[in-house]
Parts: C-alpha cells; structure tokens; sequence
C-alpha cells in the first residue's frame, strides 16, 4: 500500500528530527579482549555451562571422533553437505563405521519428509567461535543448507581453534561483509532450550536437542 | 469511560486476590532481577553500555524516515519484499492477503508482539485459516485461550499443573504429565509436524538493519528458524521503529537484551536474515514479506519526549523490576503491553480514554527507569502521561487528552494549590489540622486505615515550632 | 551531586517539607539542631509551604507551578537549601526545572536547583559529620525511599552516618531496595497495591526484628509506620534526623 507508505513517511518528516549523538563509540565492546588461549576456555565454558556437549581434539582426528560419538549416541543416519571440507573429510571415516551419510545434495522439496523425521544428527562446518558469549558463528551456504544444523535432533559442528574471536563485533569485522550479507546469517550458543513451563529450565525443544561441538586445534 | 479505569480496577483486585498469581509473579521477577544482575557484574560496563544502546536508538530514530526508506531499499534488493500499514486493519489485510494468494491454509507463528497488537490469529482463524503459536509458552497461552501475561514468558502465570491439566483437555492422546520435559517433549513433536506442514510462517523482527537489508531474531526454542526456514513463504511484521541503521550497531543491543531480558549471555539463536532463498541455495523460504507498521508510532515520533518511548527493545527488564507488575500480574494492565512499558506506550497507541488510568499504578519508584538497557525515562514519561490524561490540550500529541479528567478530583487540586500558594491560608489550615490530634477517617483515609493507623497530626506545626523557638533567641 | 571538600557554608537555608510540617515536627526541629550544632545559621522561611509534588505527580501541573512559584522566591541568595526529604528534594532539584520550562521564571528555578540538598548528603558530603554516640546499643532498619536512592542518588549517605554511630547496629531486610508503597496519592487511588506492598515491607522488615525502623522520608515512614502499629508491632519509626540529635545530643 504505496498510500500507507507516503503517508507515514510524510509524517515521520514532519517531525523535528531530533539531536544525534556524534559518535557511536563501540570502545566498551572493543575492550572485551582475552588471549587465545582464554578464549579458548572461556568459550569452552560457556557452550558447557548450557548443556553443549565439547570434545577438544586435533585437526586430523575429529572424524574419528565424531564416528565413536555417532555410534555411543545410537546415530544411525547423519546427513552432511558432500562438497565442504568438514563433509569430505568426515563421510569415509562414518561410513566405515556403518554410519549411513545422507547428503543434502538436493532441494528439501525432494526429501523434506526424511530430512525431517528420519535423520538422527546433522554436521556442519562454522565460520568462527565468539568467545564473550561463548557462541558459534554458522553460515549456511548453498553447499550447507540451513536445515541441516537445524531439523536433525543432534547438530554436530567442527570448529577450529584459531577461529574463535573476541566478541560478535570483531567477527563481524573480519567477514567484511559490507552492505551484503549472505541469506542466512546464524549465532548458535547451545542446543535448544525453554523455561515457559515455570520457569523450569528444559533442554531440546524445537531446535536441535542436542549440540556437540568438535573444537579442533 | 469510566468503564475502563474501574474494569482496571477490577482486574487488579482479582490478581491481588489471587494467591498463585502472587506467588507466581513474586517467584518469576525475584528470579529474573538475580539473574539479570549476575550476568552485569561490572557496573561501569554496564552503564556505558546502556548510554551506547540508548545512543543507537536514539540516533536511529532521529533519522528513521531514511532508514526506513533505506531498509526497504535494501530488502527489495535482497529478494524480499516490503509491505507498509499505517493501522493495523491494514496490516491483517496484507498478511490475509499473502496467506491467500498461496492457497495457505496454515500459518505456523514465531513470537511477535506486534502480531498480538494486530490480533491477527484472530483475524485469520475467521477467514478460515489456521494460526498457531510454536513458542512454547505463546503456545500454552493459545491453548488456553488466553493472551500473553509477560512480553518475554507469556505464560508465567501459569504453573507446571495447570499447564499439564490443559495438555490432557486441549490435546487429543495426551497423557496427564506434571514433568517438564515431557510436557516439551509433547510440544515438540506436536509442533514438528505444524512446521513441516505449514504453508506460511510469520515472525517479528528484533532489530531491522537498514544498511544490509537484515531482519534479525533472537529466541532460545528454535521455532523461529523452523518458521522462518521452513515454510516456503516468511512473513515477518515489525512496528516501524525497530530499524537500526548499521550491522555493527545491533551488537551493543544483543549485548543488552538478552542480559536484560532473562539474564543470559545470549539466546540460543541469533538469526540474521537478508532474504529468500538464492539460486543454487537448497532451503530457505522461496519469498520474504516485511510488513511495517504505524499503528500510532508515528504520532508518538512526532513529539520528541514521547518518541523516546520508541526507543524500546522490548526486553520486559522493566516489568521484572516491578513492585506493582510482580503483584498483580501482565493481565491486569488489559493491554498488549503491560507493566511500566505497557503504561507508557498503551495511552499513545490506545488514547487516554482506554488507556490513561493505567500510568496511575505507578508509585514513580523508578526501578524501571533504572535498567532499562536504552534508557527510557520511563518515570518522566509516566509523569507526562498522567498530565496529558486529565489536562486537555488541543496542542497535545493525544488526540484525547484530557479524557481522565473528572471534575471532583480537579476540584480538589485546585483547591490544594489555593492553600499551598497562598501562606495565610497554608497557616490557618495547617494550624486547624493540628488542634485535632487525629484526622476524621473519611474518604481516602478509609482506604488508608484499613491497614494502617491514621498518621497523627503534631500538637505544633514545623512552622510554630520554628517561630517559637526564633523568638525565644 | 555534590562532591567531598565542596566549601562548608555558613548559612543555609531549611525547606521543611509539609508532611514534616504536619506530622513530624520533631525532625525538622532536629535538623535545625544538628545544623546549628555545626556553627550553621539555619533560615527558616516562614512562607514555605509544599514543593508541589502531589499535584505534580498527579498531572495537575499548573496547580503544582502555582504552589511552586510561591516556594521559589523565599530563599534568595546562593546559600544552600536543606531538605529532610529525599523525594521533596528531588522534586526541587530535578523537577522544577522541568516545571518551570518556557516559563519566565524557569532561570530562578534552575538557580534554586542547583543549591539543594538532600539532609543525608549534606550531612555527609558537605559538613563531613562526625557522631559521638551516647546511646544504647540498638537494632535499627533504615529504609531509603525511591527518589532518594534513584533520583538523589543518598542511599549511601544515611548508611554511612548510621554506621558512624557506635552503638547502633544496621540491620539488612529483604528487598531492601523495593518501593514500600506510599508513592503519595497512590496509597489512596491504588489502596489495595499500596496495602500489599506495604504489607510485604512490614514483614520483611520485622523478619530482621529491629529495634528502630529509620529512614529520611516521612511518606514512607508514615506508611511503613502505620502499618507496623497496626499490626501491633513493637518496632518504632523515627526520622533520621531525630535518631540523630536524641543519639548525640549530651
């Protein structure tokens, strides 16, 4: 309704402005600063304390774990994007493992049913690690949709160390995403949870029940 | 009409009454107020980040025409398209008519409550088509017919029994459970089927940036990525004040709301969306709609003291801090937004007639004011709000000012200042009120003694005692 | 605010407050003492009468102007004014600017403001106060009203001054920082709220079993007061200022 439009534009102009302050000075979000090694902690800490499940390991040896976890959590079909790194290298050692890899390698409209009600966990590469709000920082792409760290009851990430920054404003920073952001842009702090029942804190609602994050060095 | 203030009234002494709305309240915002100051432990942080929150606001507001304008630039470029409403019949028709035009039967809802402003589930459940809540406690409400009591927990004044009993009477094959979790359990799986199945999904918006083009949510369930995501059609509403002009700027807000809100770090999710689903991209919604809506934002825009009530992030800090809210509860107050917010904002989006009682609950302590995470002079804006009630101004930003006003008790204020301005008069009154030790328990002293003794009135006055003394040196 | 090492004054000048006037002389008397103790002249206008608060709050703003216009000329000068009341003194400093906007006397205002203190505050930030108790040991609850904690910002002050008093002990309650449910005509247009809050304060405060309920606002004192005696509460209220002298007066 172009009439709605005009209308309230016009009387948004009508007003007198108003002062504005001359600097937004983000100084007091740039002084939260930790050293690696406490970021890496802290976000540890944090993705725990809200019922994340953290496996510290190394670079070459997450999809080993990740195929033993699969297995202690009854995974009998875990779905992945075939084309990133973190698929690649996780498919083989999973299937070795009589894991069943299901890729998202078409449109949800061709198996929106199964990727629903007959997937048990889903696995996707992150971006980066936040450490002020112990947070990961998950991008989907057209390789790695967003359902796929959505729909399954279980989200495993990979994340690497050196990719966990400060605080949401220097992540931001780094990405240099300008005017243009991607379609889905996701912080995702620990696996789904709700305190509407009297404020009884429960964990596993609509989103993942559970998130398991493998922090590689 | 005096209808609404005594039907106020009404409301308030059934809450008052009402033990388990007592005790659930009292409960709910103790909790919340200890958790929301464990997670600001440095107190300079914090007030540095309110005065950069505020500032943000303020300055977005100070030039949201051209945000707005560059916010639907940006979204239109991003694939979405944009939708604007002055009122909030509008609005419903716009939503109707999007749900319509893809044969939608369903729409499955995240948590909005500028929906709750627009009545929409109403508006479609009558034109056919169905609308349901997927946040659990929006959920709970909708189950019980009921509106939301808190803008954060909309079910808080409700306990695990009641909502158990409503489960096994709403729900067909549900066994009695008073556990939690398996009262979760129940919603999920219920609500799992409804996203996959749901034509449409609707949303807010938190925060709408206008330079990239990005709506940007924030829940802990994850039903708004399901509704978001899922469905092949988005609709998000958002009152127009909502824009920020940079993706920079919304992170000192994610700092504060959620820390605000309910005392986490974060929310689960932080969603950011910059439109429907790109070629070569697998989900995702294939459109995006933003409806923008008015509904009185823009005459409260139009004068500069009550456009700071704009500046609102919508994070309940002021209704958990509360005395009155903590006692009589979200419904009380009849209106969408309740508690210091709600007394604010409901005379300007409902006018004085319907809504100027409502700022009078207040005891002006200024808890509000105190943590609100942008700094909104709510206790100033209460003020302003109570004069604008009783006083009629044709210059007045309220088409109905005045509306509260009743002739007694102008009378007595005129009265009141007629002795207060004029010391003879203050004298001879003052001096008559002290030759009775006690006070005749009438009118507003019978309210008063009904839990107190009647304050007694000195044998001197301050200003006898001070003449005496003065002449006795 | 005022800062520590602000020059001590010579004179000042007492706005008493009219619930002081009426109801608890004694505290105005009081303050008057404790201030010529320290070598002040006290000046006591004898055309004061209310800052204009209830109207104020009320929405009846041009009643509230006209009462505060009457206040506004009796203390000439640039001699600071006491109020024994933090809500009262709030309304001088923070609200008869706001009052007085686009009126002529909306310079008089400003210069009246920016010379009014809080009793607490000046007691403590100004005249820097030293107590020699001679008391008895006692239990004392102090309640800070609202606008003396959020407006004025002097909670801190009375807690110290008790504490510099030898033999009184201050006792926590819970919620210490909750409003007590007087806010002026609320007690009487919102009764029932007033009464729930109240009665909460009542209980949390006789959980902590004081001897002496003390705070620097009479509203509050009235309210907590009365229904403390209602409910036949041993614990007594007194206003600062009282506790004060009677502590240390030889």
């Amino acid at each position: 309704m172009s009439a709605a439009r005009d209308t309230i534009l016009a009387r948004l102009r009508a007003a007198a402005p108003g002062a504005t302050v001359a600097a937004r000075d983000l100084a007091v979000i740039e002084a939260q600063q930790w050293s690696a090694q406490e970021r890496s902690a802290r976000l540890v800490r944090l993705l725990r304390a809200v019922n994340t499940e953290v496996h510290e390991t190394g670079a070459a040896a997450w999809p080993a774990l990740l195929a033993e976890l699969c297995v202690a959590k009854g995974v009998a079909r875990l779905c992945l994007a075939p084309g990133t790194p973190v698929g690649k290298a996780a498919a083989p050692t999973l299937a070795a493992a009589g894991i069943e890899v299901v890729a998202y390698d078409r449109d949800v409209e061709a198996w929106k049913e199964e990727l629903f009600f007959a997937v048990d966990a889903g696995l996707t590469s992150t971006v980066a690690g936040i450490a002020e709000t112990g947070s990961l920082l998950v991008v989907p792409t057209p390789d790695e949709p967003r359902l796929l760290s959505l729909a399954p009851p279980i989200h495993f990430a990979v994340l690497a160390r050196a990719a966990i920054g400060n605080t949401l404003l220097e992540v931001l920073r780094r990405q240099a995403y300008g005017d243009a952001l991607p379609t889905n842009v996701l912080l995702i702090s620990g696996p789904s949870k709700t305190a509407d029942i009297e404020q009884t804190l429960v964990y596993g609602v609509h989103g993942p029940k559970q998130l398991v994050v493998l922090l590689t060095d | 009409m005096a209808d609404a203030s005594r039907q106020f009234h009404e409301r308030i002494q059934q809450a008052l009454d009402d033990p388990q709305i007592r005790a659930n309240f009292r409960r709910a915002m103790d909790g919340l107020m200890h958790k929301r100051a464990a997670v600001f432990p440095d107190a300079d942080e914090l007030e540095r980040l309110r005065d950069l929150g505020a500032a943000v606001r303020r300055n977005a507001l100070a030039r949201l025409p051209d945000l707005l304008e560059r916010l639907e630039a940006n979204c239109v470029r991003n694939g979405m398209q944009v939708h604007w409403a002055e009122t909030v019949a509008q609005a419903n028709a716009i939503v109707l008519d999007i749900v319509r035009r893809h044969g939608g039967k369903s729409v499955i809802k995240g948590k909005s409550m500028v929906s709750e402003e627009m009545e929409l589930n109403h508006h479609l459940q009558a034109h056919g088509i169905e609308a349901l809540e997927s946040d659990l406690g929006e959920y709970i409400v909708q189950l019980a017919g009921e509106t939301p009591s808190h803008i954060i927990m909309p079910a808080i004044h409700k306990n695990t029994r009641q909502i158990a009993e409503l489960f096994v009477d709403k729900l067909d094959g549900v066994e009695f459970t008073a556990d939690a979790e398996q009262l979760t359990a129940i919603a999920r799986n219920l609500l799992r089927r409804k996203f996959y199945d749901a034509d449409v999904g609707l949303s807010g918006v938190n925060f709408a940036i206008a330079e990239t083009g990005t709506l940007v949510l924030v829940e802990n369930e994850g039903n708004g990525r399901l509704t978001t995501t899922t469905p092949n059609v988005h609709i998000a509403v958002t009152g127009i004040e909502k824009v920020i002009e940079t993706l920079e700027e919304v992170t000192p807000l994610l700092s504060l709301l959620p820390r605000s809100a309910t005392g986490q770090a974060i929310t689960t999710y932080v969603n950011l969306i910059s439109g429907p689903r790109r070629p070569g991209e697998r989900d995702g919604p294939r459109e995006v709609h933003l409806v923008l809506l008015d509904n009185g934002r823009t005459a409260s825009y139009a004068d500069p003291e009550t456009r700071t009530t704009l500046q609102c992030i919508r994070c309940g800090a002021c209704m958990n801090h509360c005395p009155v809210y903590a006692r009589i509860g979200g419904h009380a107050y009849g209106t969408v937004y309740p508690g210091p917010i709600g007394e604010i904002l409901s005379p300007q989006l409902l006018g004085c007639d319907q809504a100027g009682a409502l700022p009078g609950a207040s005891t002006l302590c200024g808890a509000c004011g105190e943590v609100c995470p942008v700094r909104i002079p709510i206790p100033k804006m209460l003020v302003r709000m109570r004069r604008e009630a009783v006083n009629r101004d044709p210059a007045s930003a309220f088409r109905d000012s005045g509306a509260q006003r009743r002739l007694g008790e102008a009378a007595i204020w005129k009265a009141w200042a007629r002795i207060h301005a004029t010391p003879g008069l203050y004298s001879l009154v003052t001096r008559t009120a002290t030759a009775f030790k006690k006070l005749p328990v009438l009118g507003p002293l019978k309210a008063w003694s009904s839990v107190r003794t009647p304050p007694r009135t000195a044998g001197k006055t301050l200003h006898q005692r001070l003449a005496a003394r003065e002449r006795q040196s | 605010m005022t800062e520590q090492g602000t020059a001590r004054p010579r004179r000042v000048y007492l706005f008493g407050t009219c619930l002081i006037d009426l109801f608890f002389p004694d505290a105005g008397v009081d303050t008057v003492r404790l201030l010529e103790r320290e070598g002040l002249e006290v000046i006591f206008p004898q055309g004061q009468t209310c800052c204009g608060q209830p109207a104020y709050n009320s929405g009846y703003h041009a009643e509230a102007r006209a009462v505060a216009r009457q206040q506004l000329g009796l203390f000439p000068g640039d001699d600071p004014v006491i109020v024994p009341s933090g809500s009262c003194a709030s309304m001088l400093k923070h609200h008869y600017p706001d009052l007085f906007r686009g009126e002529p006397e909306l310079a008089q205002a400003r210069q009246l403001s920016a010379r009014v203190y809080e009793l607490t505050e000046f007691l403590v930030r100004v005249l820097d106060l030293r107590l020699d108790d001679l008391g008895p040991p006692q239990k004392v609850a102090l309640h800070t009203n609202c606008h003396a904690r959020r407006e004025m910002g002097v909670a801190g002050d009375a807690e110290r001054l008790l504490d510099r008093l030898a033999h009184v002990e201050r006792v926590p309650f819970e919620r210490q920082t909750e409003c007590c449910g007087f806010g002026g005509t609320f007690a009487v247009k919102h009764a029932p709220i007033s009464a729930a809050m109240v009665g909460d304060k009542v209980t949390a405060i006789s959980a902590a079993a004081p001897d002496l309920l003390v705070g620097g606002d009479c509203g509050c004192l009235m309210n907590i007061g009365g229904a403390l005696e209602r409910g036949g509460s041993p614990i007594r209220v007194q206003h600062i200022a009282s506790l004060l002298w009677e502590r240390t007066d030889g």
